[in-house]
């Protein structure tokens, strides 16, 4: 399926004279950095989902605010979309470009502001990479806590943008809870500040809002940020099981037991066997699950949390379970972890990363379904699993160069997100909706609250020129997509209710 | 169905229908436990409570679901036997405080600074809109950025933007162990103390000065609880003073002069304001109380990046929106309640 803007089901787009634009652009912002040529609009062409690209009419990279707000200010009037990007390593197109838009690059508000150890806060720009950020508090003891696996690459702006996650979120929570106060420019180029240096501001909370809003609400141009001070140790446990059920079973006991570990990862056999040709981290090849367990925290408490967990890792059955050392092997534990998506691109010409969350309790029954949904479409897949919050990534190997691979990836992966939806999960944890499932919306949501979504949206943005087409489906969308599915008899359980 | 155990949305979707036809504002309430804070509102009674009891609640997956109309003393009791608890502290004692009133109040306790608000732990809610339809946002999973976060929107908006009438939260074990010290400070060597030890890994998880003592609260394993005792030092005190400060019975709260909320960036200095102070959350919330007029009470706070809200009897208990964000919150009370039903002028009057 085709998912690149349709303005037959996605709404019609104003058409834009480019010479034009192009012109009062330069007219009025003589310093503006734009690019209009076509060999220069290629880099631009797509985010962090490849598969999918759209050259942008124009791309802007301002570096001052006056600029973002003349550019706003001049779409506004000429009703010209706007579609922002930060570092474009997103992975479902939340920055894929319009071809009737203007791409409006962040990357250069790159500057930490301010960081406050006192207050333990950061002032960014939006284009600051999310690990700089760790980095410039590091002095303090300090450090900024959602890691998103583009870490070293991806930008703040990004991170809030799709209120990104990462491996420690059971613990220290998303993107969300780790905020204090944006700065923003409205579709129309008027500053807001949403949230505040306090821990609340008076108001509706439109900084929970405009966090995961991709784009759509407004444009982000600062964020202030809140740090924690950095654990005193982190240990890690690898645990190794015979079968995924019984793995499942320990996450459950171990969050019985009141023990919250800052990371909780589940790999599945292929995906072990992947990661362990890679980086020789040293697991057990022949586990069907292994299980990583991390405690973070002060010394004497993690010292007996790991004697805790390691006795119901063995009581739920693990065949063998062994703590790092010291820092270097659990550098490499998670060496095998972190690096698991790059370990299955080895194994296979592409590979399709999903996104879905479940209930923990139906990890088991997911698996299953996934096992024969790759029988049906006879494609392999690995398992990798943020297990303390019931946030998976299958990953779907498939080879691009062979005829109908790609459709029936995506076809496979549509079903794994409705299957997600179907036991109360969601089609998306940390990656966001963008363009990759915006058909799956319609599966996730009924026609009345994707209206209510049409309604936030058009209280700040009724013209709709904030990146159309991503996030929330159109009715009209919907109405195609859930008929096409529905004809097919693709879509799973439909005696289910709707969760 | 038992009395605990009732789903009444059918009726509450009846009535916020019947009040969408007449064009009749509905003022809603659950225990009324909040009733102070905010504005008055004219309008029919819409009242949560007969629509109540536990959805689900599995304590392995760390979350539980309930009507809104769930007292919270019943949500309360049902982690304590789980041995979990909710984590932000919302104030209740038995005032009747339900589920649907602690989310559109969204007032935390004295962990928040660390544990985080009461919307940090919204996963999920149910939500009769302006449309008179019954929906759905979020759900019972950790992690969820499928649209709009209209969940942690309805955290604190009073009412105003539709009606709660069940709430997913995630809720967390009740540590191991805890403790509770008192140590002789001034206000300023307690502010100091407070920015130094929130850059380290000390296991506070309350703190709150009355003029001349700080007390602390410690939560964590038996070995960080018992370092931080021996480090700190400092005389032991009754757990029960936490509830005391949460539910505003202590001394303090008995002054006859107004109460207001002042929440300021942690590291703020001691503020030279007439009247009485008691500093809680690390120095991010004070309470005063003062007859200092609004306006001198307000600027105060914004001066130093925060903002103060009036706990007493007042018109504009809120501080009010620049204007720019004011307009913003009117154009999505009106894009999400296009009749103005639900709760108009709770908050401000032009919302």
């Amino acid at each position: 399926m085709n998912i690149l803007y349709d303005e037959r089901v996605d709404g019609a787009l104003p058409a834009v004279d480019k010479p034009a634009l192009l012109q009062a652009l330069q007219a009025q912002l003589p310093d503006l950095d734009i690019l209009h040529a076509e060999e220069d609009l290629k880099p631009y062409e797509c985010d962090g989902l490849s598969a999918y690209r759209c050259t942008p009419m124009l791309v802007v990279l301002p570096h001052t605010l006056a600029q973002v707000q003349g550019v706003l200010k001049l779409c506004f009037e000429r009703k010209v979309p706007v579609v922002a990007r930060g570092a474009g390593t997103g992975l479902s197109g939340g920055a894929l470009p319009l071809a009737k838009g203007v791409l409006l690059v962040m990357a250069r508000f790159n500057k930490i502001l301010a960081i406050d150890p006192a207050a333990r806060t950061a002032r960014v720009q939006p284009g600051v990479r999310n690990l700089a950020i760790s980095q410039a508090a590091a002095p303090f003891g300090l450090y900024y806590a959602p890691d998103p696996s583009s870490q070293i690459a991806c930008s703040i702006g990004g991170n809030v943008a799709e209120n990104a996650g990462g491996v420690h979120c059971l613990k220290y929570g998303l993107t969300v809870h780790n905020l204090l106060k944006l700065e923003i420019l409205t579709v129309e180029g008027e500053c807001l500040t949403l949230g505040a240096d306090s821990l609340d501001a008076p108001g509706f909370d439109l900084l929970a809002l405009f966090t995961g809003s991709e784009g759509m609400l407004g444009i982000i141009t600062e964020v202030t940020v809140k740090l924690l001070p950095k654990p005193q140790v982190a240990k890690v446990l690898l645990a190794a099981f015979d079968s995924v059920a019984k793995a499942g079973r320990a996450v459950g006991d171990i969050i019985a037991a009141g023990i919250i570990p800052g990371g909780l990862e589940m790999m599945d056999n292929l995906a072990i066997r992947a990661a362990e040709d890679f980086i020789h981290a040293g697991y057990p090849v022949a586990a069907e699950a292994i299980l990583l367990c991390e405690l973070d925290g002060v010394e004497a408490d993690v010292h007996d949390d790991c004697n805790r967990v390691r006795t119901l890792l063995e009581q739920a059955g693990a065949t063998e379970v062994r703590q790092a050392r010291d820092e270097v092997e659990r550098v490499k534990f998670w060496a095998g972890r972190k690096n698991a998506f790059p370990a299955v691109g080895r194994i296979s010409a592409d590979y399709y990363c999903m996104d879905g969350t479940i209930p923990r309790r139906e990890l088991p029954h997911v698996l299953q379904c996934i096992a024969a949904l790759a029988h049906k479409y006879a494609l392999r897949v690995a398992n990798v699993f943020h297990a303390g919050d019931g946030n998976m990534h299958p990953l779907i190997l498939f080879d691009a160069n062979q005829p109908g691979e790609l459709e029936r990836a995506e076809a496979f992966g549509g079903e794994i997100l409705e299957l997600c939806v179907s036991v109360g999960g969601s089609i998306t944890g940390e990656h966001g909706v963008g363009r990759e499932k915006i058909n799956q919306m319609c599966a996730q949501f009924s026609s009345d609250e994707l209206t209510l979504f049409h309604a936030v949206k058009a209280a700040f943005d009724p013209h709709g020129l904030l990146n159309p087409g991503k996030n929330i489906p159109t009715l009209h969308r919907c109405a195609e997509f859930g008929a096409l599915h529905v004809h097919a008899g693709q879509l799973p359980f439909p005696d289910l209710e709707r969760f | 169905m038992s009395a605990h155990n009732n789903d009444a949305s059918q009726a509450l979707l009846e009535q916020v229908n019947q009040a969408r036809a007449a064009g009749t504002p509905l003022q809603i309430r659950g225990g009324a436990s909040k009733a102070f804070l905010g504005r008055q509102v004219a309008g029919v009674t819409l009242d949560t409570r007969d629509h109540r009891g536990i959805v689900n609640y599995d304590p392995t997956e760390l979350v539980i679901t309930a009507r809104a109309g769930t007292p919270l003393g019943e949500l309360s009791a049902a982690l304590e036997a789980a041995g979990q608890m909710l984590a932000c502290e919302p104030p209740h004692s038995d005032d009747g405080a339900t589920l649907g009133g602690m989310v559109a109040a969204g007032l935390s306790g004295p962990r928040r600074p660390w544990a985080g608000s009461v919307r940090d732990y919204v996963l999920g809610t149910r939500v009769i809109s302006g449309l008179g339809v019954h929906l759905r946002f979020g759900g019972e999973v950790m992690k969820n950025v499928a649209g709009y976060d209209l969940s942690r929107l309805m955290a604190g908006s009073f009412g105003c933007l539709g009606l709660i009438t069940e709430v997913s939260l995630k809720v967390l074990p009740k540590p191991r162990c805890e403790a509770h010290i008192a140590l002789h400070l001034d206000p300023q060597q307690a502010l100091l103390k407070l920015a130094q030890w929130g850059q380290q890994p000390i296991p506070i998880s309350a703190a709150c000065h009355d003029g001349t003592v700080l007390r602390l609260r410690l939560e964590g394993g038996e070995g960080s609880v018992k370092a931080a005792r021996e480090r700190l030092g400092g005389e032991h005190f009754q757990a029960s003073w936490w509830q005391d400060l949460n539910n505003r019975r202590l001394a303090f709260f008995a002054d006859p002069r107004p109460l207001w909320r002042l929440s300021l960036p942690n590291n703020s200095a001691a503020l030279e304001l007439s009247g009485e102070q008691l500093l809680d959350w690390a120095g991010a919330q004070r309470w005063l109380k003062s007859s200092a007029p609004a306006e001198t009470i307000r600027s105060a706070a914004s001066r130093l990046g925060g903002h103060a809200t009036c706990y007493s009897a007042s018109d504009s208990p809120f501080q009010p929106l620049p204007g720019a964000l004011l307009r913003y919150h009117q154009q999505l009370k009106q894009r999400l309640d296009p009749q103005g039903i639900f709760n108009p002028g709770r908050m401000y009057a032009q919302v």
